[in-house]
């Protein structure tokens, strides 16, 4: 593993560690309390049942605002600049839009309560069977990323060895779960967001202050890094026409459709709502905080780059962008309402990929394949074994993410393994009635080897398992294999599809478009313009194109 | 989950477990120490780091500012939950994926 560069140490005092503990004082008393039972109120909040749809929006938000998104985007900020705008206005809010309108009828009408659950369902027990596999192993993988980062920030406060710090951070994060703080996630979320907020807020203030300003800022970088168009530093791509069809196609269409269409993580939050028009309006609220979340994740990123963080480093962490900044601008105070900030999101994201591992594990595999019709105990003693074992799995490939300076490129890469295939089966799926059970599976198998194969023959999309045969680096190489995985998958269900008999059509209903009742498509009336899920969304994108243009 | 609970006989404010008054309840603390460190021990080397900005202040301030207002929406637009009748059932809670 890579030593976290040279002595960046933060110099939290006191009064830092008191608001910490604060904060954690409040996180673990919710989930005490909601394990207890002992509050309609906490269970009523839990359940999400009929809550107010901003709620549902910023939880929608805050779920993804974790630490591969604080600290990757804002190593990329810090690496490429402005291009990484890319992510939010064309990477998120079109696919959040998309999940809107178009895909939350299925999900909602049908009442399914999980990926595999829809997988099930449309496709029969195997592509149930690839899909939950996959997505545990998802799971393991980008917990690993989420165990890394906190480590990262265990090494920079305490100045423990970063083997020592990754053991510290799994024991931290399994507490945490045991605890209970996972059972309080959507007060934690909707906490976590405001406090993230309250800490990158005035930090991005006083950095954009010390670099100068915008025009301050924009010297001291390079003509790539501020502007978004055509993106190359992104990409890698030499030429500007192929970056930009990378960054409308792999990113801003098979990467981000995949990630926001068929991430339950992200759906969950919507699929509590109270009806129809309110999951519908879930995503669409959430991408109004979303589209301006980048200006206090990339700019400071940017900024700690034009103050010269990673001046003269061979090998420049640009993960420590952030720390860096909160090391040099917060006094102590503000810095301990940063850490708290940051280690929330850590935990939360990483106990949130181990209860997500432990819940397919445990239902989705075990009990649907290997050891039917134990008791419940039987399985919650299993599921926690599992997660133990998760967590373990977790420290092994958190050393194998600290090999990347910039964890987003492997974090797009893993997208594009899992989240790019599953997005064409379900597109597909969804829209043709007469793709197969067979095609179902066999798709995803391929659509993740192709994008393997992709990620193998470039230069460093796996890191050291990359042979270069192709020249490609960096996010463009996740955009190439993503949209491989896609074309892969569209191409192999069709043929197979061709040779295989399709499901009965009394078994669609409510899955695939054609078979689904128009009225889960039709708007209710609504008092209000801005209680409308499309008109809301036709603002959202008006906004999100006029944002587009100021910063082209 | 996409059921609507069937109609409770008493219904009430969600209190202190609104998360809007948990969020209140928070920043006023993180305010208020905030303020207080930034008034009584602004030191040299923070007015260093920030560029004379003292950051611990007005970051204080901000955050008693955003408490109340929480605190305030809370208090005036109150999300009712339906009091406990048997129909709060733990099966319908998120599973976490």
């Amino acid at each position: 593993m890579n030593a976290v560069s040279g002595g960046l140490r933060l110099d939290a005092g006191p009064i830092d560690y008191i608001l910490i503990a604060t904060y954690f004082v409040f996180v673990l008393g919710i989930g005490l309390i909601a394990r207890s039972q002992v509050s309609s109120s906490v269970d009523f909040f839990l359940s999400g049942r009929s809550l107010p749809a901003w709620i549902t929006g910023l939880a929608f938000v805050s779920a993804n605002l974790g630490a591969t998104e604080i600290m990757g985007m804002s190593a990329n900020g810090a690496q490429i600049g402005l291009p990484t705008f890319h992510y939010y206005w064309i990477g998120a809010i079109p696919a959040m839009l998309f999940l809107a309108v178009v895909m939350m009828p299925f999900y909602y009408g049908s009442g399914v309560r999980s990926v595999p659950e829809f997988m099930y369902r449309r496709f029969g027990s195997t592509a149930h069977l690839v899909n939950s596999i996959s997505f545990a192993v998802a799971q393991l993988l980008i917990a690993g990323i989420n165990l890394y980062l906190l480590a990262t920030i265990v090494n920079t406060l305490f100045g423990w060895n970063i083997w020592l710090s990754t053991v510290i951070a799994a024991l931290i994060v399994l507490s945490y779960i045991t605890l209970g703080g996972l059972s309080a996630a959507i007060y934690n979320e909707v906490l976590q967001f405001f406090v993230i907020v309250a800490a990158l807020l005035p930090l991005t203030i006083i950095a954009m202050k010390k670099v100068g300003g915008w025009n301050g800022l924009t010297s001291k970088l390079t003509h790539d890094q501020t502007h978004s168009w055509p993106g190359n530093g992104l990409t890698g791509f030499s030429s500007s026409f192929l970056s930009i069809l990378g960054i409308v196609f792999g990113l801003g269409f098979v990467l981000s459709f995949g990630y926001w269409t068929t991430n339950f993580v992200e759906v969950q939050r919507a699929m509590v709502s109270k009806d129809m028009n309110s999951a519908k309006r879930a995503p669409v609220i959430g991408s109004f905080p979303k589209m301006f979340i980048p200006f206090i994740v990339i700019i400071p990123g940017m900024a700690a780059a034009g103050l010269g963080a990673f001046a003269g480093e061979k090998k420049p962490d640009y993960n420590n962008a952030l720390l860096f900044l909160m090391r040099d601008l917060l006094p102590n105070g503000l810095l301990g309402v940063a850490i708290a900030g940051l280690l929330a999101a850590f935990m939360a994201g990483m106990a949130a990929n181990l209860s997500a591992f432990n819940t397919v594990m445990s239902y989705d595999i075990w009990q649907t394949y290997i050891q039917k019709d134990r008791s419940d105990d039987y399985y919650l003693g299993f599921g926690r074994i599992a997660t133990v074992i998760g967590t373990l799995v977790a420290v092994g490939t958190s050393a194998f993410a600290s090999q990347y300076p910039n964890v987003m490129n492997y974090l797009q890469t893993l997208f594009g393994f899992f989240n790019a295939p599953l997005f064409a089966t379900f597109i597909v799926g969804m829209f043709w009635k007469r793709m197969t059970p067979t095609a179902g599976w066999t798709g995803l198998v391929s659509g993740t080897l192709g994008a393997l194969v992709v990620a193998i023959l470039s230069k460093d999309a796996l890191g050291n398992l990359s042979i270069g045969a192709l020249n490609l680096s960096g996010q463009g190489a996740s955009f190439v294999s993503a949209g491989a995985a896609f074309v892969v998958d569209v191409i192999v269900s069709v043929i197979v599809t061709m040779y295989t008999s399709p499901k009965p059509e009394s078994e669609l209903r409510g899955l695939v478009y054609s078979m689904t009742p128009k009225a889960d498509f039709a708007e209710g009336e609504v008092a209000h313009w801005w209680l409308s899920p499309t008109k809301l969304a036709g603002v959202s994108l008006v906004l999100v194109i006029i944002l587009n243009i100021i910063f082209h | 989950m996409a059921q609507t609970t069937t109609a409770p006989t008493h219904r009430r404010a969600a209190g202190i477990f609104d998360v809007r008054n948990i969020i209140a309840a928070l920043f006023a603390i993180y305010g208020v120490v905030l303020t207080i460190m930034g008034a009584a021990n602004y030191t040299d080397s923070d007015s260093r780091k920030t560029g004379g900005v003292n950051l611990n202040l007005w970051a204080g301030l901000a955050m008693i500012l955003v408490a109340v207002l929480m605190a305030l929406w809370a208090g005036l637009r109150p999300i009712i939950v339906p009091a406990e009748d048997g129909t709060t059932d733990k099966a319908s809670a998120p599973k976490e994926f």
